[in-house]
């Protein structure tokens, strides 16, 4: 028999590499989703923290009215699909949180009421004025037609995010703690709560262009309830989130070019296998060590 | 003694039902008091209301013109309205009580911090500043609240029932702190419902059942038919109630609580 012909190996370089370096789409993609994944960590790990895990998801579906609308007046225009996005994530967040404060209904029931609204509204309009693909691409984003504006658009929003979860961080851990401790020194308690609901919405306008509305809250919610297998501490939790979220952006790039599956579930499913990880394997809290908890223990 | 704070024909209500009904008196400045009274008599609301975080519907709570500004109350709520789950450092939540100092984005270091350090060793906890406030127990998380208000370092202190689930050393030890205050000439004010820590320790009591029932010295405020009188105020609100009307009473009260039936509370 003669010699076979094998097919060449992929190298690491092959997998890793090249696709980065030879095509300019990935690279913006890389870039996207690199920045991207640095928010997500802080305001993913403070969701859930907070216990507002659902209120990020409510807020991920106020997007889809506002770009609806933005798509009908300009078509796939990210920057206008951006503003219109913003203005309904925000208004729903502030109905909301107005309703709340002003009765004793409870915040994520308004929310729940707003949002479900909101989402029928953006369903509607899509169905009506526009195809069946523009709401796919709505829904699950197009990481690789990232193109410079939309590039420009994502760093500002995450710059703003970043500047603005340092400026309330203090504020906002200790309300957290304890709701009505700052109410004795004025309003910044609540002033802080307000900003952050700003930069969840942010979050997720930087991120429904990319990976669309549904798949956004993925990439916040996944890294942050893994990262809590490894560490209690805030801070630490926080920065491990934000590496997950970048290692799924990055991995979930090269599963979709090499399988050619599209961006924006590859890198939420990746995030995902991160999580399964975490939850068997983490360092606390974890299936192991509820599993190898054994009588050994200190003597105080 | 002048007043270190003032209620003048305080009421305030829920959906239009009082939980304080036109209360008036003083708390004395250095006075140390106990507010006494069944559930639901109203004692966390007036709390509240003193510092500044419950809106009085009717009449004014006064405080006296040096420590006129709410922040120079230290209030510590019951400890069901603080997140005990959520893992702040010891260091950070002692911290807060400097808020004025450090703010949003101070750092925390110099006086402050040696202050904190203080603290803590006040309440025993030195060497607890790196744990998680989810690690600590129920006795430890308030010895660190103590920690804090200690920190704040106000003239007047608020405290809603302190010692709620806290064992006898812990109870013993946070005590002492109180009488420290006391002995510092702040004026410290507790919700409390053991009545014989009341009576071994608090020399003030206000005794409330949703309307004032009895304040003065201890002894002669919890005497029995006082604390009868406050058991049997019904305390369950009638939807078909009639509205109150009582009269511009604020200068007229002077000091005394106003009652619908007639008696004389002394």
């Amino acid at each position: 028999m003669g010699k076979a012909t094998i097919m060449e190996p992929m190298t690491m370089v092959d997998f890793f590499w090249s696709p980065f370096a030879e095509f300019a789409f990935m690279q913006r993609a890389l870039v996207a989703s690199l920045a991207l994944g640095l928010i997500s960590g802080p305001v993913g790990v403070l969701l859930v923290m907070r216990r507002m895990s659902l209120a990020g998801d409510a807020i991920s579906h106020a997007v889809l009215p506002g770009a609806a609308i933005g798509y009908m007046i300009a078509g796939m225009s990210l920057p206008v699909l951006g503003l219109g996005a913003f203005i309904t994530a925000l208004l729903v967040a502030l109905l909301a949180s107005g309703v709340s404060n002003i009765t004793s209904q409870r915040e994520d029931a308004s929310l729940a009421a707003f949002y479900l609204m909101a989402l029928a509204i953006g369903v509607t309009l899509v169905s009506v004025h526009g195809s069946n693909i523009d709401l796919m691409h709505l829904l699950f984003g197009s990481i690789l037609a990232v193109d410079q504006t939309a590039l420009v658009l994502i760093a500002s929003a995450t710059s703003v995010t970043l500047i603005l979860l340092a400026m309330i961080w203090r504020v906002l851990l200790t309300s957290s703690f304890d709701p009505l401790f700052l109410a004795q020194y004025g309003r910044s308690g609540r002033l802080a709560n307000q900003l952050f609901m700003l930069t969840v919405v942010l979050t997720f306008v930087a991120c429904f262009q990319t990976l669309g509305t549904l798949m956004a809250v993925g990439l916040l919610m996944l890294p942050a309830v893994a990262a809590k297998f490894w560490s209690r501490d805030i801070p630490t939790a926080c920065l491990l989130a934000s590496a997950f979220a970048m290692i799924s952006g990055a991995t979930g790039l090269l599963l979709s070019y090499h399988a050619s599956l599209p961006s924006g579930p590859s890198i939420v499913l990746t995030a995902g296998a991160i999580y399964l990880v975490s939850l068997f394997v983490g360092s606390h809290d974890s299936l192991l060590i509820h599993t190898i908890r054994s009588t050994r223990h200190r003597e105080s | 003694m002048p007043a270190a704070l003032k209620l003048i024909d305080v009421t305030i209500a829920y959906h239009g039902h009082p939980a304080v009904h036109h209360v008036s008196g003083a708390f004395e400045k250095g006075s140390l008091t106990a507010i006494v009274g069944p559930n639901g008599a109203g004692k966390s609301t007036l709390l509240s209301a003193m510092a500044g975080l419950t809106r009085v519907n009717q009449g004014a709570i006064e405080f006296d013109q040096t420590d006129a500004q709410h922040h120079q109350i230290a209030f510590l709520r019951q400890l069901s309205g603080i997140n005990q789950d959520f893992p702040l450092r010891v260091l950070e939540v002692v911290a807060m009580g400097a808020w004025q100092e450090i703010g949003a984005w101070g750092a925390i270091k110099g006086a402050v911090l040696t202050r904190i350090e203080a603290a803590l060793a006040q309440v025993a906890m030195e060497g607890f500043e790196d744990r998680l406030i989810d690690e600590l127990s129920v006795g430890q998380l308030q010895r660190v609240l103590f920690a804090r208000l200690i920190v704040q370092d106000a003239p007047i202190i608020l405290l809603d029932e302190p010692f709620n689930a806290l064992d006898a050393t812990t109870t013993t030890d946070l005590l002492k702190i109180i009488h420290s205050w006391h002995a510092d000439g702040r004026t410290v004010v507790a919700v409390l419902h053991d009545l014989q820590m009341v009576k071994d320790h608090f020399p003030r009591t206000l005794l409330m059942a949703r309307e004032l029932i009895d304040w003065g010295n201890t002894v002669d405020v919890l005497a029995t038919a006082n604390l009868a009188r406050a058991q049997a105020n019904s305390l369950a609100w009638q939807d078909t109630a009639s509205w109150c009307h009582v009269p511009g009473t604020l200068e007229a009260m002077n000091g005394k609580s106003h009652h619908h039936g007639a008696h004389d509370h002394g």
